[in-house]
Parts: C-alpha cells; structure tokens; sequence
C-alpha cells in the first residue's frame, strides 16, 4: 500500500507526545525510495497515456499519494522542531549528551541556529535604554519567594551569587538561595528544590 | 508613527507615573495572552519599564542586606521581571506558531507604518521561517522527485483561530458592535462600558487593539 510507511512516521510522533525519539533516519530514506519509486512510475505512464486514457487514475492516485506522504514527512519535521525549541527553554544553548544523541546533524544544526537567533533576540531587548539584554529563559514560573531552599544533587563546586558571596555546592549539602539564581542549576539537575 | 507617538508622550508626560506603566504593561500582558492573534507590541511601555528597574535596582544596592526593605523591593522587581518575560514570550511563541501568516501581514503593515512587531522581533520571525524553510529543505525537500521539492508557504502555514470565543470587558460604551452570523444575517450589539461579554473574537479585535476593550 503507498503512504504506508509515513503513517508509521506519523504514528510514532503521536505516541510520545511529551518525549523526543531517536531521529528515524531509516524510515525516513524508505519513504523518499517509495517517492522516487512512485514517480517513476508515474512518469513511465503519464507518458504512454498522452492518447490513452485509461490510465490516469492511476497516476493521479500515485500522485495523491506522493503528496501524502510530502505532507506528512514535513509534519513529522515540523513537529519534532516544535519540540527541540522547547529544549532549547529547558536546557539552554548546550544540551546534554544523551538528548544530543536523539537529534539528527541537521536537527542539531538547526537547533544552533535556533538557538542562536532567539539569543540575538534577547541581547537585543532593551538596548536601547543601556541595557544587555533579558534572558527570557529565566523566571519561567511566577515568583513565589524570594529564597528557595535547594538540595545538591552532584559536586557543583563553587557558585557565585549576584551579590559576591561565594556558595560551595558540594552533593547532598542543602542550601537557602535566590531563586532567580538557582532556576537555570534546577532545570539542568544540579540542584532540587525541597518543598 | 513614531512622530505622533512622540507627541502624545510630551503631552501627558508628568501625568505618566511608574505605576500607570505598570498597569499599562500588565494590560497588554493579559490582552495578549488572551487574544488569539497578535496584538501591536507596547515596546514603549516595556523600556520604560526596564528602565525603572535599573532605578530601582541601584536604589537597593544603597540599602543594607538586612534591610526589610530590600527584600520587599526586589520580590516586586522579580514579579515585574516575570510580567516582561512572560509577556515578550508569549509574543515569541505566537510569532514562532504563526510565522508565515504574521510576516505576510507584516510586511503591508509596515508599508503603512503600523507595524505589530518591534524591529528585533520582525527580524527573529524572518530568520526563524529561514531557519525552517532550509531545515526543511535540507533534510528531506531535495532528496525528493523533481515536482515535490517546493517548500510551499502556504501549505505550511498556521493561522490563528479568530473564530474563537473571548472574554472582554468594555472600557467605554461601544455602540454598533457588527456580529458576523453565518447565515448572513448580521446583529449590531451595543457594548455598554464596565460591561462584561463573551464574544467572538473577530468582531472586537480592532476594538482590543485601540485599548477600547480588555480581555478577561
């Protein structure tokens, strides 16, 4: 059956709507094969059938075909690039090895782009008045306190604060910080917030 | 534009107090992450607002660590830093979902003068659909037969959904609201002020953009 495969595609997405999957880099070549294939045989008899016409439901079910399966390989694309952006929220410009790995060169590339724009946008905010720019990664969530008390979940080593103390961040030792400085440490799973 | 805008700021220049931003500011703030659709951005209101926190910030640095007050004023500061990013992020994440639509709108309106987006966020939408379009194009586009490798902008396209129901309140009397009905038959309501609706979007979006009504 055409457009088989590219259900698969879609399917997968469908299932882990909150996750990332490993790039199908396979099922992706496959269903391009089945597009060349399809082309092929659609021009082969689009052009026997200049006079005959009985053919022509056939190649304009190929043709229906072809653009299913377009349609949905760009919504499989479209899809995870809406979730690598929220990567880039989660974990900043650098991303941690094993997710790294889940993402295919040209989607990493695109992802430093992404990433790279959206910075330039934020250096940009405010210039005008003198400023440096606002990180938009930070304050997430509206803030609650102004201290949050966090635990130390690896060796960090030292940790400097806005106001030049100097915090040691050594594993299972708690600690009472800011929570504008602790958020970015939180997401990436240095430290845990202790509610 | 920016002439008019100018004027009107000299006008009432005394009468605009830290707070009336503030208001302004969370007003745009609660309309935009209501509406559906993009609203003009209030880039103004928000380097005001920046710059206020700056004053405010080397204000506490004046203060003691164990002054109350600098526990108070920085939990302000960090809920009003909250309302910017947040707002200014929500506008990046409608620009993001609907870039196609919003660059092509844009590009008349800045013919004209009345552009929604500020000049960096115009020229993150322009290079995010690149972005996209190259990714796209890259990936799977050029390795497919000769007649499917066009990237097609309309076809990728999100539109918002304008059809869509919104809660508004009225800040002055309207009269003469034009309810589009499918049937083609069209109501004219009045909207007296202070009053609350539940409206269709469409038909308030030019009332929500001249701050006439607010979002709830």
């Amino acid at each position: 059956m055409f457009a088989e495969k590219v259900i698969e595609l879609i399917k997968e997405v469908d299932r882990n709507p909150d996750t990332i999957d490993q790039y199908n880099d396979e099922k992706i070549r496959q269903i391009i094969e089945e597009m060349h294939l399809l082309f092929k045989l659609n021009m082969n008899d689009a052009n026997a059938t200049t006079e005959n016409r009985s053919l022509w439901t056939t190649v304009q079910v190929r043709h229906s075909a072809l653009e299913r399966n377009k349609r949905c390989i760009l919504a499989y694309l479209y899809n995870r690039m809406k979730k690598i952006k929220t990567l880039r929220w989660e974990f900043g410009a650098v991303l941690p090895p094993d997710i790294r790995e889940l993402l295919s060169d040209d989607e990493y590339q695109w992802f430093s782009k992404y990433s790279g724009n959206l910075a330039l946008y934020m250096r940009s905010l405010g210039q005008d008045i003198g400023y440096s720019g606002i990180d938009l990664t930070e304050n997430l969530k509206p803030p609650k306190s102004l201290f949050i008390e966090v635990l130390c979940v690896v060796d960090y080593g030292k940790l400097e604060l806005e106001d030049g103390d100097v915090v040691m961040l050594k594993k299972n030792s708690r600690h009472y910080l800011p929570t504008s400085e602790c958020q970015t440490l939180i997401r990436q799973g240095i430290l845990k917030q202790i509610m | 534009m920016e002439s008019t805008e100018e004027l009107q700021f000299s006008d009432d220049e005394e009468e605009v107090t830290a707070e009336t931003v503030l208001k302004t500011l969370q007003c745009a703030w609660q309309n935009e992450r209501l509406s559906p659709e993009i609203l003009p951005h209030q880039n103004d209101m928000v380097e005001c607002m920046l710059g206020q926190i700056q004053h405010m910030e080397r204000n506490i640095n004046k203060l003691s660590k164990t002054d109350l007050r600098t526990s108070i004023h920085k939990m302000e500061i960090s809920r009003i830093k909250f309302i910017i990013c947040n707002y200014l992020k929500t506008r990046l994440n409608k620009i993001e979902k609907y870039c196609i639509p919003i660059l092509n709108q844009e590009r008349q309106r800045i013919e004209t003068d009345t552009n929604y987006l500020t000049p960096s966020e115009y020229k993150y939408a322009q290079e995010y659909v690149l972005n996209m379009e190259n990714h796209m194009k890259n990936v799977v586009l050029n390795k497919m037969p000769g007649n499917m490798q066009v990237f097609e902008m309309n076809k990728m396209a999100e539109h918002p959904n304008l059809q869509t129901h919104v809660f508004l309140k009225a800040n002055e009397t309207i009269n003469g609201v034009v309810l589009e009905d499918l049937t083609g038959e069209d109501e004219e309501i009045d909207l007296e002020e202070g009053s609350q609706h539940i409206l269709q979007y469409k038909p308030i979006a030019d009332l929500l953009k001249n701050g006439k009504v607010t979002l709830l």
